[in-house]
């Protein structure tokens, strides 16, 4: 499979030159999770510190995703250097997402869903973003990380199971909702992104009062206005699904729910006490 | 007019046995001399004659997660009370279903041979409903889960644990088949979109809490101690290995105290948001709020420190305060609630009960307890962690 992949990039590139390394990588298949890492990045060796060490053929490799590498080395390396050259882009790739520029290009691919949609039934089909378990490569596949549950999902695809976590880092999803706070999902109601959510008539009185009050404060703040969203009570708006037997909840598991749901609140007591210092 | 369908396999022999009589096309089931004709009409509706209609149902693609119901337990109309007004075509589908060939004159009155076939999947997944609850059911079930045939749980620290097909509705036509998994109670959605057609309510609300009610060595246990930092692998990294199987990672049996409970080791691990290697403070506005849907307490006692209204019960409140270091008070404000344990017991007073959930939230919150990184109640001597927790920076 990695020697078509090569194969497909040297004819590509031979073909037609105005594909440039990077835009082959991007378009080729179980790749949807990067995004394109603007070349004065790369070119910009401050950005690079410390790959070297990380990357065999590191300059080859670098010469490659950035298309300025010599027939001759290509031929010579071939096999090798298509995996040095992943790796060394996964890994510029990694630190390039959680710069201003690569947030905002993995923000467009966030509300276009391509990091899939969180598997959760409750989630209500939430946009994921990917995340890595460590930042060393070979260590860890990349994981998608739900913004509504704030809990971490495998791929459903073997292909995109199999990136490596390092590619995307452990940081960025955190912080990418610290910088753009009104992005932070609702936890309930639908996910339209950026969208306040429609009050839900179960909810409890208290929990949708606060609600509303955070909704009013969200609505209309973009970048750098999230100063008023308050997060301290939007758990109490979390579905949660309840086991039952013939209309009857299961005794261990209600248990363990009242248990968990008790851990919620006064964690949203905590919080809320340190908003509104008395 | 179903009844007279159903009798000859009842006074007869097995259903499967019958199934062999039909194919051989040989019609030896005529004991009764009024049965031979319908026993010679058991032939299969399907093209591939080996298969009777029900195991084909079955084999079909996005059908995986159905097992095959007794022929017997389908010809019982008591199993089937009340089905037979949510299904039309009521008699030609059991037809299908059972493989019986159709009257003669009832064949020309259905207008489309695709309206019978709705109506035979619908009848049987209303029947699988009933029938997986059964004992002879939840077994089929069962092995089809050691099987994995349901697949495992997307969640990644619920390690790979295997899920259940499980229904939000009892009534057909209100959502697809979802999966449940028992380690972190919650539901999902298949990872292929083939059981995107596949109705809930043909597996039904109960089934899989009853199945793990019925085989609790597979359910995760409530309550998960992290492992100790010895370095070694920690009995939670492979769920799939059951009670008892545990001796070759060199630690006791897992035994859950409670008899009624779940008896397997759980996979309690909870994912905690990091910012280039630090936490991210429950403070900060993107801050972790939903940990406690995954927490578990580490002892099964724990879980009793919560009253059935999901509150803390006072004694334990009151034994953390003792124990609440200053620093911590200090950044909570403690000296605007009364400190003293003894204001806290109007908790126990019926006309308390109507107060708002939050305002006695806080008060809960502020008296309450030390707690470690993910909110969870510390036993006295973890004071000092908690310090270390709310000193991380909120970047």
């Amino acid at each position: 499979m990695l020697r078509h992949a090569v194969e497909d990039a040297s004819t590509g590139s031979d073909s037609d030159y105005s594909n440039s390394w990077i835009s082959w990588f991007l378009s080729s298949k179980g790749n949807e999770y990067f995004c394109e890492v603007e070349e004065d990045y790369i070119l910009d060796r401050f950005n690079l510190t410390g790959l070297n060490t990380e990357v065999e053929h590191y300059v080859q490799a670098l010469d490659l995703i950035t298309d300025n590498l010599d027939d001759e080395y290509l031929e010579e390396l071939r096999g090798s250097l298509d995996i040095q050259a992943r790796l060394l882009y996964g890994l510029i790739h990694a630190r390039w997402i959680v710069t201003a520029r690569g947030l905002q290009k993995m923000l467009e691919k966030y509300k276009k869903a391509d990091f899939g949609r969180c598997p959760r039934v409750l989630c209500l089909s939430q946009p994921l973003l990917p995340v890595g378990l460590t930042d060393v490569p070979y260590e860890k596949s990349v994981k998608l990380y739900c913004g509504r549950c704030e809990d971490l999902y495998s791929p459903k695809s073997s292909r995109h199971g199999s990136i490596d976590g390092a590619y995307f880092g452990t940081s960025f999803p955190h912080l990418l909702f610290l910088v753009y706070p009104s992005l932070i999902p609702p936890k309930s109601g639908p996910s339209d992104l950026g969208r306040p959510p429609a009050a839900n008539s179960a909810e409890e009185a208290a929990a949708r009062r606060r609600v509303r009050q955070r909704e009013e404060l969200a609505d209309g703040s973009g970048e750098g206005l999230g100063e008023g969203i308050s997060t301290a009570a939007v758990a109490l708006r979390a579905d949660r699904y309840r086991p039952r037997i013939f209309g009857f909840q299961v005794n261990e598991i209600a248990k363990l729910q009242r248990w968990q749901e008790a851990v919620r609140d006064r964690q949203v007591a905590r919080l809320e006490a340190l908003e509104n210092p008395p | 007019m179903s009844r007279r369908v159903q009798q000859p396999a009842m006074e007869t022999s097995p259903p499967d046995l019958q199934d062999e009589d039909v194919l051989s096309g040989a019609g030896e089931g005529d004991e009764v001399m009024e049965e031979v004709e319908e026993q010679e009409g058991y032939t299969s509706s399907t093209p591939t004659s080996s298969l009777t209609w029900i195991s084909w149902f079955c084999s079909l693609p996005g059908h995986d997660y159905f097992c095959e119901v007794a022929e017997d337990f389908i010809e019982d109309d008591f199993n089937l009370t009340g089905l037979n007004s949510m299904v039309p075509f009521w008699k030609e589908a059991m037809e299908m279903v059972l493989d019986v060939e159709p009257d003669e004159d009832s064949a020309k009155i259905i207008p489309d041979v695709s309206l019978v076939e709705a109506s035979a999947e619908l009848l049987y997944g209303l029947v699988h409903q009933r029938y997986i609850l059964t004992r002879a059911g939840l077994q089929a079930m069962a092995e089809k889960y050691e099987a994995g045939v349901f697949g495992s749980c997307p969640r990644v620290y619920c390690m790979s644990c295997n899920v259940v097909p499980c229904g939000r509705s009892d009534l057909p036509g209100v959502d697809t088949v979802k999966l449940y998994c028992p380690n972190c109670n919650d539901i999902y959605i298949p990872p292929s979109s083939r059981f995107q057609g596949v109705d809930g309510a043909f597996f039904g609300t109960t089934f899989a809490h009853l199945f793990f009610q019925s085989y609790r060595e597979l359910l995760p246990a409530p309550f998960w101690k992290p492992p100790s930092s010895s370095g070694s692998l920690s009995p939670s990294r492979s769920p799939r290995s059951v009670t008892g199987s545990n001796s070759s990672q060199g630690t006791t049996p897992f035994v859950n105290p409670n008899p009624h409970g779940g008896q397997k080791r759980a996979a309690g691990k909870v994912y905690v948001a990091r910012i280039y290697g630090f936490k991210v403070n429950e403070r900060a506005k993107c801050g972790p709020r939903m940990q406690w849907m995954r927490l578990r307490p580490e002892s099964p006692e724990e879980l009793d420190y919560v009253d059935w209204r999901g509150r803390w019960i006072d004694d334990e409140d009151d034994q953390y305060d003792d124990d609440e270091d200053g620093e911590a008070e200090e950044d909570r404000h403690m000296e605007d609630f009364d400190p003293d344990p003894a204001a806290d017991d109007d908790d126990d007073d019926e006309e308390e009960e109507e107060e708002e959930e939050d305002v006695r939230g806080s008060r809960r919150g502020l008296e309450g307890v030390q707690a470690d990184a993910y909110g969870r109640p510390q036993p006295p001597s973890g004071g000092s962690r908690v310090k270390v927790v709310r000193q991380l920076v909120s970047v």
